[in-house]
C-alpha cells in the first residue's frame, strides 16, 4: 500500500508544479515540491514497520515467452536507499525553498526535481533490470533538464547535453549487459537470477562480460574513468541540484546496480578486479586535480568523484556493505558540504572563486559550523561518519584477494589528499580576512535548518556500522542488510583492523595539519603551488582529459559527420542518383546537335538514306 | 551511233542531270538555286522516262513525263510563294538563315 | 452494412470526399476534409473493436468483388496482423495532417482533396488482398503525392516532387517485372491466373541460375526489394526523402513520414519474404547490414544538419533502418520491435514535424541559425519540443522505447555483432536529437523576430495533443494494443520459414 504512494507523490508534485498549477513564487512551488518529498519520506518510514504483502506490479509488454512486467518490491536495501534518497531529497527541496527565492519561474525547477526524486526511486524499487534502466535513463534526462535550467547560457546547456550524450555511452554498455544476462539467465528479475546463480552454473566468461557491460552502466552514471567528464561540467546547475543528483544520489545509482547484482559480481572475479583497478585509478585521478581547483563547487565535484571511486575500490573488492555504507555517510557529509557552499555562493552573490572568500567564519557563523562538520566527517576523523566507512573499505581493500596492500596503500594517499585539499577550500573559504568586495550575510533559516541535520547526520551516521574488533555498538547495517548483501567476510591482511584504523586515523590527522598550517594564513597559502609548480599546471588543468577527448575523440567525429553531410552525401550518393538524369540530359545536348535547323541538313540525311536503301536492295544483284 | 551507245549516252546525261540538281540542292545557299536544282533533277527523271519509253515502245513513260511536267509547275508555284514570303521576313534568300527549327 | 462492407467504406469514403470537395468553396473544404477523416477515425474504430485477435494470422473482414475475371483478378480487401496496426496508424495520422494544413493560402479545394485521394490509396494499398489491385493503389499513391510536394511546397519543390516520383517509380517498375513474372507462373504452376497473393505464396521457383549467380526467385525477390528499399528508405537509396521532407507542406511531410515509409517494410512483410524467403534467408545479413550502415550513417548525417526538416529526415531514415534490422534477425521479438517501431515512429515523427511547421508557419525559415533561445519565449512549444525530442531518442517510459529495446533484443539473439554496433544507435541518436533541441531552444536570443512569437495556438493543441496522450500510453501500457496482433507476429517466421531449408531451428 505504501510503495504507490512512494512513487506517485513525487510524479505528482512533479506534475502539479509543471503543468497545472505552475504557481508564480518559488515559495509556494518549493512548499508543494517539499510536500510531495516528505509524503515519500513519511510512506518509506512507515513501510518500515507495516511492510508490503508482495511486489506492485502490472504487465509491460510481452512477446512470445518473454513477459516485461513494471514491479516494484521493497527489501531492506531498497529500503535504506528510499530512507537515504527521501531523507537527503526532502531536506535539499526544503533548502531550495530558499536557493531559488530570487529566481523567476521556479516551478519548473522543483517539477524537475520532483520528477527526479519520482525516477530514483523507480531506479531503486523496480525488481528487475529493465525496470531499473526505465528510472536509471529517467533520472539521466533529469540530470540533463536541471543541469541545463539556466539555458539562457549556452555553455550551461551544452553542459546537460554533455551529461547526458556521456550517461548515454554507458547505457549502451548496459544494454549489451542486459541482452547478455539475458541470454544467460532467460531472466531479467533481480529475485530469480540470485536464485539461478546459487543454484546453477555457468560458463565464468559470460559471467565476467556480463558483468562488465553492466559496469560500463555504471561506469557512466558514478562517473568512473573515462566516462566520468561530465560531472565537473555538471556544476553548471543550481547548487542544490548539484547536491542532490551529483552527490546524494543519482551517482550511486551505479553503486546500487553492482551491490543488486552481487551473486553476478562476486562470481565475475576478473571484472571484479577490473572494478577495483578503475575506482582506485579515478580516486588518485580526481583527488589529485582537487588539490589545484580554484571554484569551490568543482573541487567538491571532484571530491565526489574520487569518493565514488573509493566504493568501487570497495565493490571491487567484494565489499558490498562498505560501499553501501560508505554510499550513505558520503550522502550526508557531501550533501552537507554541497549545500553549505550553496549558502556561502548565495551569501557571496554569486561568487565561486575560493581565492575571493575568505573570513567567512565571523559572517556565516552557521554555514562555518556546520562546514566545519563536514569537512572533520569527509576528512576521515574519528568519531565522525567518514571515519568508520572509509575505515571499512579501506580495511576490506587491505584484504583482498589480490592487490591488497597496494590497493590499501592507493587508498590512504586518497584519503589523505582528501583530508588535505578539504581543509585548504575550509580554511580558505572562512579563515582569514574576507579577499572580495561583495557584503556576505547569512543564509536564511529555510536554507540552515537542512544544515544542521545533515550535519548530525554527518557525525552519528557512522555509529550504525562500526566495525565488530571494537566492540562498542553492534553493526547494525550489516545485521540489517545481511539478508541481501551477505556476511561481510572477514579476510586477512597485512595489518589488523585496528592498526590500520590507526593509520589512517594519523595520516588524517597529519593531512589536515598540513592543510590548516598551509592555508589558514595568506602569506603561506602560495607555498605549496610554488614548491610543486610542475605538478599544480598539470593538477589545475585537470590532466587536459577534456581537451584530450576533444582532441582525439569530437573533433574527428565530427569532421566525419560532416564530411558525410556536406559532400559524401550530396556528392556522391546524390551524384550516383543523379547520374542517369545527367546522362540523359548529356546525350540529349549531343543529340540535339543534328537538329540544326536548315533545310538541306535534312535533305542530307534524306540523301544518306537512300544510299543505303539501295545499297541493301541491290546487295544480292550488284556487290 | 549504233542503238547501244545512245542508249547509255541518254542514260548518262539523265543520271548526270539529277546528280548534278542533287549536288546543287545540297551544297547551294540561293533558296532559288535549291529550286532550280530540284526542277533539274525532275528533268533529268523526265529524260530517263522518255528514253525508257521510246526503248519499250509504250506510252507509260510518256504519260508520267506529262504528269510530272504539271506537278512541277504546281509545285514550283508553291515553292516560290513561300521563297517570296520567307524574303520577306528575312530580307535574304541564304537558306543558312532559315534555322527557326534549330534545337 | 456488415462488418465486410466496413473496409470498402474505409478506403472508399475518402475517395467520395475528394469528389465532392471539387464542389466546395475553399472555407468549407477545409472543415469537410477534416469531418470525412474524423469519421475515418470512427470507422477505425470499428476496425479495432471488430478484429479478431485470437485468430491475427488469418484475413478478416475480407471483402471481394470480381473485377477482371478472366486473368482472375478481383478487387478484394482484408486485414489481417500484419496490416492492422498500419491501417490504424493511417487513419489517426489523417486528421492531424488535414489539421496542419488549414493555413494555406492557395488552392484549398485541391489541396484537401488530394489528401482524401492520398488517404484512400494509403488505406488501400494496406487492405489490398489482389496483387494486381495493390499495385494499382501504390502507384495511385503517388499522385497526390508529387503534387503535394509540387504544388504546395517550398522553394525547389518541383525539382523535390519529380526527384522523388521518378526514383519511387523506378522502383515499381522492378516490382512490376516481378509481378508479372509471378503472374505467369500462376497459370502455368496453379492451372489459371489469379491475383491473389495467397496464390502467390505457394509458387515455386526453379533453381537454374539465369545470370550472375540469381535464379528465379532471387530476381523476384530482388525485383520487388528494391522497390520497397526505395520507399523505406534503406541506406544507401535514400536520397529522395530530404530533398522530399524538406520541400513538401507540413502535412504532406507528416503523411509521408508517417505512413508511406512503413510502405516499404510492410512490402517486405506482406510480399518479398513470403513469396520468395529463400532468397531473403540468404540474402538477410546484406539487408541487415545496410540497415545497420543506415541506423548509424543517418545518426552521423543528421548531427551536422543546419535545416530542422533535413535534421528530422535523417532521422527517419536512421528510425527505419531499426525497423528493416528486427525484420532482418528472423525472429519474434525483431519482428514485434519492428512492427511497434514502425507505429511509434509515426506517431513520433508527426509530432516532430507538427512542431517544426509550427515554426515554419510563423517564420518562414527552417534554418537553425534563425532560431535560439526559444525557450524563454514559447515555454509550451519548448515542453513539447523536448517531450517529443525524449520519444524520439527512447527515453524509457515513452513509446519509443520498446519497439526500440526488443529490436535490440531481436538483433542480439541473431548475431551479436548487430547488437553490438547497433546499441552505439542510442548515442548518436541523442547527439543529434539534443542538439536540435539546443539550436532552437536554449542559449539567448540570437534574432530579435523571434521574441514575438506566438505560443502553440488552440488548433495546433488539437493536433499535436492525441498525438502526446498516445506517446505516453504506447510507452507505459504497449501490451493492450500489442495483444490485438501479436498472435500473427509470434507465428510470421514459423509459417514463412517452412518452404526453405531452415526450419524450427532458427525461430524464437
Amino acid at each position: 500500500m505504501m510503495m504507490p504512494l512512494l512513487l506517485a507523490a513525487p510524479l505528482i508534485g512533479a506534475i502539479v508544479n509543471g503543468l497545472i498549477l505552475r504557481p508564480a513564487t518559488a515559495k509556494r512551488a518549493g512548499v508543494i515540491a517539499s510536500i510531495a518529498a516528505l509524503t515519500s519520506f513519511a510512506s518509506v518510514m512507515v513501510q518500515h514497520f507495516a511492510p508490503d504483502a508482495g511486489p506492485f506490479e502490472w504487465t509491460w509488454f510481452t512477446v512470445g515467452e518473454l513477459t516485461v512486467k513494471w514491479s516494484f518490491a521493497s527489501d531492506p536495501l531498497t529500503w535504506m536507499m528510499c530512507a537515504v534518497v527521501t531523507g537527503i531529497g526532502s531536506l535539499i527541496h526544503i533548502y531550495s525553498i530558499g536557493y531559488m527565492s530570487h529566481e523567476h519561474n521556479a516551478y519548473r525547477y522543483f517539477a524537475y526535481l520532483n520528477f527526479f526524486l519520482f525516477n530514483m526511486l523507480v531506479l531503486i524499487t523496480s525488481t528487475s533490470l529493465l525496470g531499473m534502466f526505465v528510472g536509471w535513463e529517467g533520472v539521466g534526462l533529469c540530470s540533463y533538464l536541471l543541469i541545463g535550467y539556466w539555458f539562457e547560457d549556452i555553455n550551461k546547456a551544452k553542459a546537460g547535453m554533455k551529461a547526458f550524450i556521456v550517461n548515454r555511452i554507458g547505457d549502451a554498455g548496459f544494454l549489451i549487459g542486459i541482452f547478455i544476462c539475458y541470454q544467460l539467465f532467460k531472466t531479467l528479475n533481480f529475485a530469480e537470477i540470485a536464485k539461478l546463480l546459487d543454484t546453477q552454473t555457468f560458463d565464468v566468461r559470460m559471467l565476467n562480460l556480463a558483468a562488465f557491460f553492466l559496469f560500463i552502466g555504471a561506469m557512466g552514471k558514478s562517473a568512473q574513468i573515462p566516462l566520468y567528464v561530465w560531472l565537473p561540467d555538471a556544476m553548471a546547475g543550481p547548487t542544490p541540484v548539484s547536491a542532490l543528483i551529483h552527490a546524494a544520489t543519482m551517482v550511486t545509482a551505479g553503486i546500487y546496480l553492482i551491490c543488486r547484482m552481487n551473486g553476478l559480481f562476486l562470481v565475475a572475479q576478473d571484472t571484479s578486479l577490473f572494478i577495483a583497478i578503475i575506482g582506485i585509478s579515478t580516486a588518485l585521478l580526481s583527488a589529485l586535480i582537487a588539490t589545484s581547483q580554484r571554484d569551490i563547487k568543482k573541487v567538491l565535484a571532484y571530491s565526489t568523484v574520487s569518493q565514488l571511486g573509493l566504493m568501487f575500490l570497495a565493490l571491487g573488492c567484494g565489499a558490498y556493505l562498505a560501499a553501501i555504507f560508505h554510499v550513505m555517510t558520503h550522502a550526508f557529509f557531501k550533501a552537507l558540504l554541497f549545500l553549505g557552499s550553496g549558502s556561502v555562493i548565495h551569501a557571496c552573490e554569486g561568487e565561486q572563486d575560493i581565492w575571493k572568500m575568505g573570513g567567512l567564519k565571523k559572517k556565516l557563523p552557521s554555514t562555518f559550523l556546520t562546514f566545519t562538520i563536514g569537512t572533520i566527517a569527509i576528512a576521515g576523523i574519528p568519531p565522525l561518519a567518514g571515519f568508520f566507512s572509509k575505515d571499512m573499505i579501506l580495511y576490506s581493500a587491505l584484504t583482498a584477494k589480490s592487490y591488497g596492500t597496494t590497493f590499501w596503500i592507493l587508498g590512504l594517499l586518497v584519503s589523505f589528499l582528501t583530508a588535505f585539499y578539504m581543509v585548504r577550500v575550509w580554511a580558505l573559504t572562512f579563515l582569514g580576512e574576507y579577499r572580495g568586495d561583495k557584503h556576505p550575510h547569512e543564509s536564511p533559516a529555510t536554507m540552515l535548518i537542512p544544515l544542521y541535520i545533515l550535519a548530525f547526520g554527518s557525525i552519528v551516521a557512522g555509529f550504525l556500522g562500526m566495525p565488530e574488533g571494537l566492540h562498542l555498538l553492534p553493526n547494525y547495517l550489516e545485521a540489517f542488510l545481511h539478508p541481501v548483501l551477505g556476511p561481510l567476510v572477514e579476510g586477512h591482511g597485512a595489518l589488523s583492523e585496528e592498526r590500520a584504523m590507526a593509520v589512517a586515523t594519523v595520516s588524517a590527522i597529519i593531512a589536515c595539519s598540513l592543510g590548516f598550517y598551509f592555508y589558514s594564513k595568506p602569506e603561506r597559502s602560495e607555498t605549496p603551488g610554488k614548491i610543486l609548480v610542475p605538478f599544480k599546471t598539470v593538477f589545475e588543468n585537470k590532466f587536459w582529459v577534456d581537451e584530450l577527448y576533444g582532441l582525439v575523440i569530437v573533433k574527428p567525429f565530427d569532421a566525419l559527420c560532416a564530411f558525410f553531410a556536406k559532400f559524401f552525401d550530396p556528392n556522391i550518393i546524390d551524384g550516383l542518383v543523379l547520374l542517369p538524369s545527367k546522362a540523359a540530359q548529356g546525350m540529349g545536348s549531343l543529340l540535339v546537335l543534328l537538329q540544326t535547323g536548315i533545310v538541306q541538313t535534312y535533305l542530307l540525311f534524306f540523301v544518306f538514306g537512300l544510299l543505303v536503301l539501295f545499297m541493301v536492295l541491290l546487295k544480292g544483284v550488284v556487290l | 551511233m549504233s542503238n547501244f551507245s545512245s542508249v547509255y549516252w541518254t542514260q548518262f546525261i539523265a543520271i548526270a542531270l539529277i546528280g548534278l540538281g542533287m549536288v546543287g540542292f545540297l551544297i547551294r545557299r540561293n533558296a532559288i538555286v535549291v529550286l532550280m536544282s530540284i526542277e533539274l533533277m525532275l528533268n533529268g527523271v523526265n529524260l530517263l522516262l522518255i528514253e525508257a519509253a521510246h526503248r519499250s515502245g509504250s506510252a507509260d513513260g510518256t504519260m508520267l513525263v506529262v504528269f510530272i511536267i504539271t506537278i512541277a509547275a504546281g509545285e514550283v508555284a508553291v515553292g516560290l510563294g513561300i521563297l517570296l514570303n520567307l524574303y520577306r521576313i528575312k530580307h535574304s534568300s541564304d537558306t543558312e538563315l532559315y534555322k527557326e527549327l534549330q534545337g | 452494412m456488415g462488418m465486410e462492407h466496413l473496409l470498402l467504406w474505409l478506403v472508399t469514403l475518402p475517395l467520395i470526399g475528394a469528389l465532392v470537395c471539387f464542389a466546395l468553396t475553399d472555407e468549407l473544404s477545409k472543415y469537410f476534409a477534416l469531418v470525412v477523416t474524423l469519421l475515418g477515425w470512427v470507422l477505425a474504430f470499428f476496425v479495432y473493436q471488430g478484429f479478431d485477435s485470437a485468430h491475427a494470422t488469418q484475413l478478416q473482414m475480407v471483402f471481394n468483388y470480381p473485377w477482371l475475371n478472366s486473368m482472375g483478378v478481383s478487387f478484394g480487401l482484408g486485414i489481417d496482423g500484419i496490416s492492422f496496426p498500419l491501417v490504424i496508424l493511417t487513419k489517426l495520422m489523417m486528421p492531424i495532417a488535414i489539421l496542419a494544413s488549414f493555413n494555406e493560402k492557395k488552392f484549398m479545394r485541391f489541396f484537401m482533396s488530394c489528401y482524401l485521394v492520398l488517404d484512400s490509396a494509403m488505406t488501400g494499398t494496406f487492405l489490398a488482398t489482389d496483387m494486381v489491385l495493390f499495385y494499382v493503389f501504390w502507384e495511385l499513391m503517388l499522385i497526390p503525392m508529387i503534387l503535394l510536394i509540387g504544388v504546395w511546397g517550398s522553394e525547389q519543390r518541383v525539382f523535390a516532387s519529380v526527384k522523388f516520383f521518378i526514383y519511387t517509380f523506378a522502383g515499381s517498375m522492378l516490382m512490376l517485372a516481378s509481378i508479372f513474372y509471378l503472374f505467369s507462373q500462376t497459370h502455368v504452376q496453379l492451372g489459371q491466373y489469379t491475383g491473389e497473393i495467397a496464390a502467390f505464396t505457394k509458387l515455386n521457383f526453379s533453381p537454374v541460375e539465369v545470370f550472375w549467380g540469381l535464379n528465379a526467385e532471387k530476381l523476384v525477390f530482388l525485383g520487388f526489394f528494391i522497390a520497397f528499399a526505395i520507399k523505406v528508405p534503406l541506406f544507401p537509396l535514400h536520397t529522395w526523402l530530404p530533398d522530399a521532407h524538406v520541400q513538401a507542406p507540413t502535412g504532406g511531410s507528416i503523411l509521408l513520414a508517417a505512413v508511406l515509409l512503413k510502405m516499404g517494410t510492410y512490402g517486405l512483410l506482406r510480399f518479398a519474404i513470403p513469396i520468395a524467403p529463400n532468397a531473403f534467408v540468404e540474402f538477410s545479413t546484406c539487408v541487415a547490414y545496410l540497415a545497420i550502415i543506415g541506423i548509424l550513417y543517418g545518426a552521423w548525417v543528421a548531427y551536422q544538419q543546419k535545416d530542422m526538416k533535413k535534421l528530422v529526415a535523417y532521422s527517419s531514415v536512421s528510425h527505419l533502418g531499426f525497423c528493416v534490422l528486427g525484420i532482418c534477425s528472423m525472429n519474434t521479438k525483431g519482428l514485434t520491435g519492428s512492427m511497434l517501431q514502425m507505429v511509434n515512429h509515426g506517431i513520433t515523427t508527426g509530432a516532430l514535424f507538427l512542431l517544426v511547421g509550427m515554426l515554419y508557419e510563423r517564420r518562414h525559415t527552417k534554418k537553425f541559425e534563425d532560431y535560439g533561445g526559444l525557450a524563454a519565449i514559447v515555454p509550451y512549444f519548448s515542453i513539447l519540443f523536448v517531450f517529443v525530442a525524449c520519444s524520439s531518442m527512447g527515453v524509457p517510459g515513452l513509446n519509443g522505447f520498446v519497439g526500440e529495446f526488443l529490436v535490440f533484443m531481436g538483433a542480439f539473439e541473431a548475431n551479436q555483432t548487430w547488437a553490438f554496433v547497433t546499441v552505439t544507435g542510442v548515442v548518436f541518436g541523442a547527439l543529434y536529437t539534443l542538439t536540435m533541441v539546443k539550436k532552437t531552444l536554449f542559449g539567448p536570443v540570437t534574432n530579435a523576430e523571434n521574441r514575438s512569437l506566438k505560443d502553440v495556438t488552440l488548433k495546433e493543441w488539437a493536433a499535436i495533443l492525441p498525438l502526446c496522450i498516445l506517446i505516453v500510453y504506447l510507452g507505459l501500457a504497449p501490451n493492450s494494443f500489442l495483444s490485438k496482433f501479436n498472435q500473427s507476429l509470434d507465428t510470421y517466421w514459423a509459417e514463412t520459414l517452412k518452404k526453405t531449408a531452415l526450419d524450427a531451428g532458427t525461430v524464437k
